[in-house]
């Protein structure tokens, strides 16, 4: 029978093909708006890392102005003090923990004929590339020792390795930046998560990772400049151990927790711990201490910006309209019918039948619109890319997963929108029809 | 106007065919209200002027990686060597670009001492020169002199003398007269006292997204660093044959540093506004597909209403309906519909603009922009049922006897 319905849809959506070619494309297109801004947010906020996202957190703690919270709404800051990431990290309470910080450096040549190359620098502890899963091609992190001793060492990336040393091993060899020598004790293989889960923002969060990695204690003793936002609010001195010790936040500060409990207790460790500083004259502000999880912390962040969120809604409330138009033009077309259907259900066809027939009918439809949909779609990831540059190129492909989504959306959206029309064509009084033939 | 009562029966009698177009109808003014004043909104937005001469300016980045590098007598050489350079109007060494996404920013209180207002302002550090380099306008007192400019390490939290604020600025710490700003006292970390010297009129910050965008300071200080910006107005037009020039020039002077990043202030204009510009363009796409979708929709759904009545319209024409009378049934029908439609959409327009206020700050829709999308979409229905209506208008009334 499926078959049978299957022709006759045909035949009917060839016989009023105008008509059906405007109901396609207007599902088409709505679907392809909508699909289009799903499929940038889906990207945006997608999991970088979803086998243990569950078990990597964020720390803020309040140490703003007792007067002036750090931003309406209270939101404390966004990142530590130098102090308190210190403070927490010897604390190691944590299954893990990392601090890291942006920073920037010259490369520079160790030859005659070499050139200088500017690179972007991450500054981090060694738990960084294992919480963050950082695949390494040779070499591996360096040890949590060296966090406290001051060797100069340094991670490269596959790119720069490339650049420096023809993609080889070049474990045990040496890179110069200000004058110093650090020894390469690994290379990363092409490692961009996005979005980059460890330093999100709105502007950020779909940049490359960096360069190169050195410890942290290469910025703290001034090897190499940090280079990331930095928040203040008391006044600071001269000095950069003045800024070290003072209340700016810049330092990110991560926690690897395998279980709640572990997270209960770390909380509880907070808590302990601004409670202990408070006797320093410190934290006055009243307690905030966020344990936040990758998804908060994105959200906190606004990876996925408002604009994107926007966009979205528009898009469906456009769906809405094409929708609107497809049950708008079915109910025109069924009731068109209506003497065919007459005739049927004088001959008995069933009112079960007949609905059947014309939802697969709808069914049709919506799977044409839901192919042209798709097309649609790409031509709009397309336009995305063109309009926002080379930063989206991440965020604007179709995934088998969302190709599957739109067309069951556009089926499930043009069934929905055929139940009314085929309710009112199987309800007409069959007697009225034939009388009128 | 005796249609009026048969049209309201018949659509009675059809009244979900109606009412489906209505809530299109409704929907699409939603939408196209909503879109339009979002784009109005960012358009405004793109449109503030930066109070600098963007057309014939560019800047630099000298990156420094030889640890012995002294700074402090380069910097004036290379400022030297810029201004000297035929086509160059006029240089400076900053901390920031307006509009680039990056810079620092200065808390001012009027009083001095701990738990003060303070107002936050974009901050600028240059020399003398920054005004003519910028061509920013200065509206009250006068420029900094070259004994006012400090030169240090960008760790020094020593403080000048003398400060310079945009209008914007001095409005916000005299909201009632901004003029009694010039020769005030501002305080920066909370006891430092700085001269209000000169006010300019307009001079924007490094974030466009920012609400204190407009609030800028500028103190007379050159804050020496490792990754310095060089930034250079040339004379009219001659902005893209020396950007080149000027690269090499600075790279060769000096070989211990790397020349980078060497852009355009409306590169970054374009740059900063991007995302903006990006969904303007988004939203043009939408309102035009949606008008289309929505007018193709009338066609065709009065196109069949008008095949069904077929008889019916030769029956009239038969019993001497005119062809204007035929085809203002169908427009006055149109009309009905899409007033109902519009009555919806306004209030529907007003409940998602209520929400994007709230979900994304917003100011709310005027009432203007609501009625003419009301006008605009009330012209849109009239428009897509011409053609059906003049292909109704031309049934023959032969048709109402062929057809019994």
């Amino acid at each position: 029978m499926f078959f049978y319905y299957l022709r006759l849809a045909r035949i009917s959506i060839l016989r009023h093909w105008g008509l059906s070619l405007l109901m396609v494309t207007a599902i088409g297109l709505g679907i392809g708006a909508a699909m289009t801004t799903v499929t940038v947010n889906y990207l945006m906020s997608a999991d970088p890392i979803p086998n243990k996202s569950h078990k990597l957190h964020t720390i803020q703690l309040d140490n703003w102005d007792e007067h002036k919270p750090f931003k309406e709404g209270l939101e404390p800051p966004p990142f530590l003090t130098y102090r308190d990431a210190k403070n927490l990290i010897d604390a190691r309470q944590a299954f893990r923990q990392t601090m890291h910080t942006a920073a920037k450096a010259v490369i520079e040549p160790l030859t005659e004929e070499d050139l200088p190359l500017y690179v972007t620098v991450r500054a981090n502890t060694a738990d960084f590339f294992t919480m963050f899963e950082v695949p390494f091609v040779y070499g591996a992190p360096w040890e949590r020792a060296t966090d406290n001793t001051h060797d100069l060492v340094v991670v490269l990336s596959e790119k720069i390795n490339e650049r420096l040393f023809a993609g080889k091993d070049s474990v045990g060899e040496s890179i110069k930046i200000n004058g110093e020598l650090y020894k390469v004790v690994g290379v990363i293989a092409d490692w961009q998560p996005k979005p980059r889960l460890y330093h999100v923002d709105k502007v950020k969060a779909f940049d490359d990772t960096e360069d190169i990695f050195v410890p942290f204690t290469s910025v703290t003793r001034e090897k190499i400049i940090f280079d990331d936002n930095s928040y203040c609010w008391a006044p600071t001195s001269d000095s950069w151990q003045d800024y070290l010790d003072s209340e700016c936040v810049w330092v990110h500060f991560w926690v690897e927790l395998n279980s709640p409990e572990e997270k209960q207790g770390y909380q509880d460790f907070l808590d302990g711990y601004v409670e202990q500083q408070r006797l320093y004259g410190r934290f006055k502000r009243p307690d905030d201490n966020r344990v936040n999880t990758l998804q908060e912390w994105f959200k906190a962040r606004e990876v996925v910006n408002k604009d994107n969120n926007m966009l979205m809604a528009m898009a469906f409330l456009f769906l809405g309209v094409c929708l609107l138009n497809t049950i708008g033009l079915l109910l025109a077309k069924f009731l068109g019918k209506a003497p065919e259907i007459g005739l049927r259900q004088a001959l008995g066809a069933s009112k079960r039948t007949l609905f059947y027939q014309y939802m697969v009918e709808a069914g049709c439809i919506g799977v044409a619109g839901g192919v042209l949909g798709l097309v649609f779609a790409y031509l709009g990831l397309q336009g995305i890319e063109l309009l926002y540059g080379a930063k989206m190129q991440a965020l604007v492909t179709l995934d088998g997963k969302l190709m599957v989504f739109a067309i069951l959306l556009s089926v499930s959206a043009t069934l929905l929108a055929g139940l009314y029309p085929t309710w009112r064509a199987c309800n007409l009084a069959p007697a009225n029809q034939l009388k009128s033939q | 106007m005796i249609e009026f009562g048969l049209i309201i029966r018949a659509l009675l009698r059809h009244k979900m065919a109606a009412l489906i177009l209505a809530l299109q109808i409704a929907l699409t003014l939603t939408v196209l209200v909503n879109a339009v004043f979002m784009i109005q909104d960012r358009q405004a937005s793109m449109q503030r002027d930066s109070g600098v001469n963007e057309q014939d300016t560019f800047y630099l980045t000298s990156r420094v990686f030889a640890p012995d590098y002294d700074h402090l007598s380069e910097i004036p050489k290379d400022l030297d060597l810029l201004r000297h350079t035929p086509g160059i109007t006029d240089a400076v060494y900053i901390n920031s670009v307006p509009l680039s996404g990056y810079g620092g920013y200065l808390r001012l209180q009027l009083q001095p001492g701990k738990d003060q207002d303070t107002i936050i302002a974009g901050h600028y550090l240059s020399d003398d020169h920054v005004l003519n380099t910028l061509e920013l306008e200065l509206v009250a007192g006068e420029n900094f002199q070259p004994e006012d400019v400090l030169v240090q390490d960008s760790n020094s939290a020593r403080q000048p003398a003398k400060i310079i604020i945009s209008q914007a600025m001095a409005a916000q710490l005299y909201p009632d007269n901004w003029q009694l700003a010039l020769g005030a006292f501002v305080y920066v970390n909370e006891t430092v006292p700085l001269r209000i010297t000169g006010i300019v009129k307009t001079l924007q910050g490094a974030w466009h997204f920012w609400d204190q965008v407009e609030a800028t300071a500028i103190t007379p200080v050159i804050s020496v660093s490792d990754s310095g910006i060089y930034l250079i107005r040339t004379e009219a037009g001659r902005r893209d044959e020396l950007m080149p020039e000027v690269e090499a020039l600075l790279a060769h002077s000096n070989k211990n540093r790397i020349i980078r990043s060497v852009t355009t202030l409306q590169d970054t204009r374009t740059e900063s506004y991007r995302e903006h510009n990006a969904t303007n363009k988004i939203l043009m796409l939408v309102i035009v597909t949606l008008v289309l979708v929505t007018a193709f929709g009338i066609v065709g759904l009065a196109t069949f209403g008008i095949n069904r009545r077929t008889r019916q319209i030769g029956t009239r024409r038969a019993l001497g309906a005119s062809k204007g009378q035929i085809m203002r049934y169908f427009m006055i029908e149109n009309g009905l519909i899409t007033l109902a439609g519009i009555t919806l959409g306004c209030l529907g327009a007003v409940a998602l603009n209520i929400y994007l206020v709230q979900t994304f700050a917003m100011t709310p829709v005027t009432p203007n922009l609501l009625l003419y999308g009301a006008i605009s979409v009330f012209i849109l229905g009239q428009l897509a049922v011409l053609y059906p209506a003049r292909k109704a208008a031309l049934i023959s009334p032969a048709t109402a006897t062929r057809m019994v």
